[in-house]
């Protein structure tokens, strides 16, 4: 039987709903998709991830609840729940759903298995470890789970295919159990993936409860480091977490129970709370938001304090990459300047601020050239960088779409090498770039450099809080409409009066100067800065953030910054998810061809936005139903249709 | 249509002697009472790259009155707007704004002085708010009570729009965009209003509504230059109109004479 649309059966009203056997299903897509899942999951094996990250257990003690078998078990589950989401027309008939849809999952969940099967028994009777790296008999014995080819060759058709079901079955639910259900799970993976961040700081609070002279330490006093002692958390922590690593099967199951039944009653809670909040205006509404930010800002000061150095370090990475972003996303966001090469001006911070601040920079440098303190040489920073960004930004800024994009990815690249090059050796120190760059002081403040992560925290915060700001405001404000305008419609923008050249000048010069703030501090941080810090694949990756965060979505980029540098890792920098580093660019790859597939809107889409990028299928859908319905407390438009 | 029967007609129109000549056009005699042109074409060439579009164009728009430009696909209507607007640049000839020429001044400079225009299909900046849209007509206004008593009288003039204020432009529906195009474009303050095809695209019914909403616009002084296919109800609102064909203006006339003109008859009015 075949799928496709008939458009000859106009005249027959609305559609109509109608139940049919449990296998009588669209095989020919089952098929399609079924070869889909089994070609993503062998290629997810070879690539190493699986094995990879096996050391990395979900549950500690459940062989199978690792990372590295989530990885594979993710492809039925994805599968499974998709071809249910499949809007069937068959004429002017919409199915409903129901069982078929589970076998239709199973169906596709089983073929996506059989791949791994195949590969298996060709594991079992080739050795290609030569192209393939992977090849491996630790590959072997995953896929196998230790109990040899016999095993292997079935085994996954069927954690295909219940995997499949389960995924398919997700959409059966009523929306609210359905939440729950994803909520208790991402809650689970989620404790166990930020299992050192919460050790380390619930940690440092507990302790801190228990002996409170122990916060006066965080302040640098007191020479003897006081003794340990026991976090009051400490039982909380070891019910939950396992010695070795990983949630306790108990506290895995608590900790579930407990996501999802805040889940079901909680969420009304927070919505009436996000509703009341968004009914009030005035002065009252200013009060509330002034609270929260209160309230972050007390909570941000104080989270060093409770971190240790490697959630610091973590932390003032995500701060470098959130501030970058936040520039780029004027740039991009904002007024539409797709800029490849933002990378160039993070490099000419950096390499400002090094020139001016490390005591011999590079030999070809005259006498007078000063040694400034940290803050003096930002100031000369910033203005050189608002050069940079006219000089870059004149040329291209008549161009537009594609051909600024590529010209903009010249310059990034031009930078870099003028850096590296043997020509301005005597000024860069070419490869060997520029070392003994002091650490940032600010007198009674104290310094800031890489040896205190807490401190370029600090220092990071203060500027990512101005770039926050300032990024606010524009948006609201004159120039940032004029950005808007010439975004949506450059040339209307000019007969609006709007003088299009300069102010797209502007945004390169915003997002310089922004970029420039973020090279100065990691400058100070490092201390010793190569071009090789400064590759495009910083620009790609800060472009990534900017894009899955929701492009001109302020809050949209912080979230993008803190789920891929600090989760995933930068461009050099390892994020919590230390073992993922490897398939950093092969995960943001994928999220950035599902982002643009499936949410254009970014993450955290701005309600209105998202609707309108999804008209399209909201229309479709309520034409399907004949009236457009709505989801059972969110009042969001249903993008499927519902159970009978 | 031959256009050498009309050329003489065109430089008629030529600045303050035309009025010595042509004793027929009441319009112009109204047009004189008005003083001089806010808006002038003398001999306006315009080419984009190689092609000639706009060949000796003249025109003139007198304070307060409402003219409207006709002419076939591709005659260079919009062309002719973008020049007025200085988005184009002509080749030869003079653009002339309160008397003087500003050929090489840019948009702003003639936003600045109270021209403004409606593009074609309306164009809204779909994806920013209604109010978003209002603040950007007012882009180069620095009254801020001003710009509020603007934005009052626009929402008195269009409820609905009070209403979606903070709705994406994108989303509107068609009248109701049409609404937001025109609100736009009078945060501006304009004097002279140019119009490129405002019926475009509109149902039926709301092509009648939006003409009522342009004389009411013109009932309160601003002079509206516009460009219409429907050159019938244009026509029926307008004191002048020039017909432009392949970038040469045919006929010059009131707008009267233009309906009884039997070759414009023909050629643009068709059946109707
Ligand atoms: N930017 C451009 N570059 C090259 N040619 C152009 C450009 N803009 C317009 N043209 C050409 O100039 C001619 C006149 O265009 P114009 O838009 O002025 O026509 P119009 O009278 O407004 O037509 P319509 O009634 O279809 O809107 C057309 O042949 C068009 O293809
Ligand atoms: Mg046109």
């Amino acid at each position: 039987m075949s799928a496709t649309i008939a458009t000859d059966t106009a005249g027959q009203g609305m559609p109509e709903a109608v139940s049919k056997g449990a296998f009588d299903l669209d095989w020919a897509n089952v098929a399609k998709s079924g070869s889909i899942a089994a070609l993503i999951m062998t290629f997810i094996a070879l690539s190493g991830m699986p094995d990879g990250l096996d050391a990395r257990p979900i549950v500690d003690g459940v062989r199978v609840l690792t990372i590295g078998y989530l990885t594979l078990f993710a492809v039925p589950l994805a599968f499974g729940w998709m071809i249910g989401n499949e809007v069937v027309l068959e004429g002017m008939v919409a199915t409903k759903r129901g069982p078929r849809d589970l076998v239709a999952g199973a169906a596709v969940g089983a073929l996506g298995g059989v791949g791994l099967t195949l590969l298996v028994v060709l594991m079992s009777n080739f050795d290609l470890r030569d192209p393939l790296v992977n090849w491996s008999p630790q590959l072997f014995n995953l896929l196998t789970f230790d109990s040899g080819v016999g095993v292997g060759v079935w085994v996954w058709i069927l954690i295909g295919a219940v995997l499949g079901a389960i995924g398919a079955s997700l959409r059966l639910l009523p929306a609210k159990i359905r939440r729950a259900v994803i909520v208790m799970f991402l809650t689970v993976v989620g404790f166990s993936v930020l299992q050192g961040l919460i050790d380390d700081i619930v940690g440092n609070v507990g302790e801190t409860i228990r002996d409170p002279g122990r916060f006066s330490e965080f302040f640098g006093e007191g020479d003897t480091p006081r003794p340990r002692v026991d976090s009051v958390f400490d039982p909380v922590i070891n019910f939950i977490y396992s010695q070795t690593g990983g949630l306790k099967l108990v506290g895995a199951i608590v900790l579930a129970l407990v996501a999802g039944a805040l889940s079901l009653s909680g969420r009304g809670r927070i919505k009436a709370a996000k509703a009341s909040y968004n009914a009030k205006t005035g002065p009252e509404r200013t009060k509330q938001t002034s609270i929260m930010i209160g309230i972050t800002a007390v909570l941000l000061i104080l989270l060093p304090f409770f971190s240790g150095k490697i959630v610091n370090e973590l932390l003032a990475n995500v701060g470098i990459f959130l501030l970058l972003a936040l520039g780029l996303n004027i740039v991009v966001g904002l007024a539409g300047i797709l800029d490849l090469g933002y990378v160039a001006f993070f490099a000419v911070g950096g390499y400002t601020t090094a020139v001016l601040t490390a005591p011999k920079p590079g030999d070809a440098w005259p006498e007078w050239l000063p040694t400034l303190p940290w803050w003096g040489a930002l100031l000369v920073t910033v203005v050189f960088a608002a050069i940079t960004g006219l000089m870059i930004g004149a040329p291209v800024i008549r161009m537009r779409g594609d051909y600024l994009a590529i010209v903009t990815l010249g310059f990034g690249e031009i930078i870099r090498l003028l850096f590296l090059s043997d020509w301005l050796k005597g000024y860069f120190g070419g490869a060997q770039g520029i070392t003994n760059i002091p650490a940032a002081d600010f007198g009674p403040l104290g310094t800031v450099s890489g040896v205190d992560p807490r401190s370029v925290f600090y220092l990071v915060l203060v500027f990512c809080a101005l770039a926050i700001y300032v990024s606010w405001r524009l948006e609201r404000s004159r120039l940032g409409r004029a950005w808007m305008a010439i975004r949506e419609d450059e040339s209307v923008a000019e007969a609006m009066g709007i003088n299009t050249v300069n102010v797209k000048l502007m945004a390169f010069v915003v997002g310089a100067v922004l970029a420039s703030f973020s090279g100065a501090i990691f400058s100070a941080k490092v201390g010793s800065i190569f071009p090789s810090s400064f590759l495009i694949l910083v620009s790609i990756i800060i472009l990534v953030v900017v894009i899955v965060g929701g492009m001109g979505n302020i809050m949209g980029v912080i979230v993008g910054a803190l789920v891929l540098i600090g989760v995933l890792g930068g461009p050099k920098q390892p994020g919590l998810l230390q073992e993922f580093s490897e398939y950093k660019l092969l995960i943001y790859g994928a999220l950035l061809i599902w982002m643009m597939l499936k949410r254009p809107e970014g993450l955290v889409p701005n309600v209105r936005r998202s609707r309108e990028l999804h008209q399209d299928e909201f229309l479709q859908d309520a034409w399907l139903k004949g009236e457009v319905d709505t989801d059972d407390e969110d009042g969001e438009l249903a993008t499927e249709v519902a159970p009978a | 249509m031959n256009d050498d029967n009309n050329s003489p007609e065109v430089d008629e129109t030529d600045g303050a002697d035309a009025e010595t000549v042509e004793a027929s056009a009441p319009a112009k005699d109204t047009a004189k009472d008005k003083g001089n042109p806010i808006l002038e074409f003398r001999n306006i060439n315009t080419h984009y790259g190689a092609v000639h579009i706009l060949k000796d164009v003249n025109l003139a728009i007198y304070p307060g009155e409402m003219v409207c430009l006709l002419g076939g696909n591709a005659s260079g209507k919009s062309t002719t707007l973008k020049t007025l607007l200085g988005m184009v640049t002509p080749t030869t000839g003079e653009v002339v704004l309160d008397g003087e020429v500003v050929n090489d001044k840019p948009t702003s400079y003639r936003v600045e002085r109270g021209i403004t225009m409606v593009p074609e299909n309306r164009r809204l900046f779909k994806r920013l708010s209604v109010a978003e849209n209002l603040q950007l007509g007012a882009y180069l206004r620095n009254d801020k009570a001003g710009i509020q008593e603007d934005l009052e009288r626009i929402y008195s003039m269009f409820p609905r729009v009070y209403e979606r204020l903070s709705q994406k432009a994108g989303t509107l529906s068609g009248g109701e965009q049409q609404m937001v195009a025109m609100g736009r474009a009078l945060m501006a303050q304009p004097r002279v209003l140019l119009m490129d095809e405002p019926s475009m695209g509109l149902a039926p019914t709301l092509v009648q509504t939006n003409f009522e909403l342009i004389e009411q616009i013109h009932q309160e002084g601003i002079a509206i230059f516009m460009v219409e296919q429907n050159a019938n109800m244009a026509l029926s609102l307008a004191d002048r109109g020039w017909v432009l064909q392949t970038g040469r203006v045919v006929l010059d006339d009131t707008a009267d004479a233009l309906l009884a003109n039997p070759d414009l008859r023909k050629s643009y009015l068709g059946e109707a």
